[in-house]
């Protein structure tokens, strides 16, 4: 699957790092602003009120 | 690259997921809502007590001025404990819908209890885990410390009388007279006292049940008159526009 990823990229090896790690930023970026809010709701854990 | 390579490869993406959300949800939200609650303080531009360097307002027991009921999801006060800090100030909007009023402004006002300073029960819930945990150290409250309210022209200073570990069914420790034996809220003709009602969850990060700190208000003031002795040494320019 990664390897695959790996062959995939353009470039030397040294740019394939670079590209990555901007893939690896953008996708945490993603699940932190719309992934992780929309799922919170779901996953137990909180809850401060009574009733 | 064989399949259980690739199962292999999906467990560890699985896992990274994992941490990732317990990084967003244990850390993230806490940057974001601190910073949206702090800046939310800032822009209620409120009229600064007067002479801080003084801090001693007229401590007033009679009938308290009481605010009109705010809209659901506005802010409306300022919520101050000692106990959690000389910098500690939450907003306080109206309502405890979790997406709209606890995640993003703070602390909010059960609407169907009093209004602070009412007779009855003024009850507020807040997070103790995620999202600013505007409530984290509520178990660090102990009997006789400070709770103070504050809107745009009052001080309401509540003191802590007791704390209570309850199911979430257990309503009654929002009745104008607290019990949480009833899971009803019943109020009786005959109200005397003034009670605070702080709710959040317990246990932390897993939220079973409630931890419920009750209180009574003490005094009240008047903004115009200074400061609540119990708030010396805070910063209370905070939220009026300086």
């Amino acid at each position: 699957m990664y390897a695959a990823l790996w062959r995939v990229l353009p470039g030397p090896a040294w740019l394939k790092v670079i590209e990555l790690l901007v893939l690896a930023g953008l996708v945490v970026a993603a699940l932190f602003t719309w992934v992780f809010p929309a799922i919170e709701p779901f996953v137990p854990g909180t809850g401060q009120t009574v009733g | 690259m064989g399949v259980v390579g690739v199962i292999g490869e999906l467990m560890i993406t699985v896992g990274v997921l994992v941490l990732l959300f317990l990084a967003w949800q244990l850390w993230w939200t806490d940057v974001v809502a601190d910073r949206a609650q702090a800046a939310i303080v800032h822009d209620l531009q409120w009229q600064a007590p007067p002479d801080v360097t003084v801090p001693v307002a007229e401590k007033r027991t009679d009938d308290p001025p009481v605010e009109p009921t705010p809209q659901l999801g506005s802010v409306w006060a300022t919520l101050y404990v000692p106990r959690f800090g000389d910098d500690y100030v939450r907003p306080v909007a109206e309502g405890v819908d979790k997406e709209t009023v606890l995640d993003k402004l703070g602390v909010g006002r059960y609407p169907e209890t009093q209004m602070p300073g009412q007779l009855g029960n003024f009850a507020i819930a807040g997070h103790r885990t995620t999202f600013g945990k505007p409530f984290t150290h509520i178990e660090k409250l102990k009997k006789g410390d400070a709770v103070v309210v504050r809107t745009a022209t009052t001080w309401y200073v509540y003191k802590v009388t007791s704390h209570l570990i309850v199911y979430p069914d257990q309503v009654g420790v929002l009745s104008p007279v607290p019990d949480e034996s009833t899971s009803v809220s019943a109020a009786p003709d005959d109200l005397s006292k003034r009670f605070l009602t702080m709710t959040s969850c317990h246990p932390r990060y897993w939220a079973l049940q409630r931890y419920v700190v009750h209180g009574e208000l003490a005094y009240w003031a008047p903004v115009s008159s200074g400061v609540p002795e119990e708030l010396a040494g805070v910063d209370v320019s905070l939220g009026s526009g300086s």
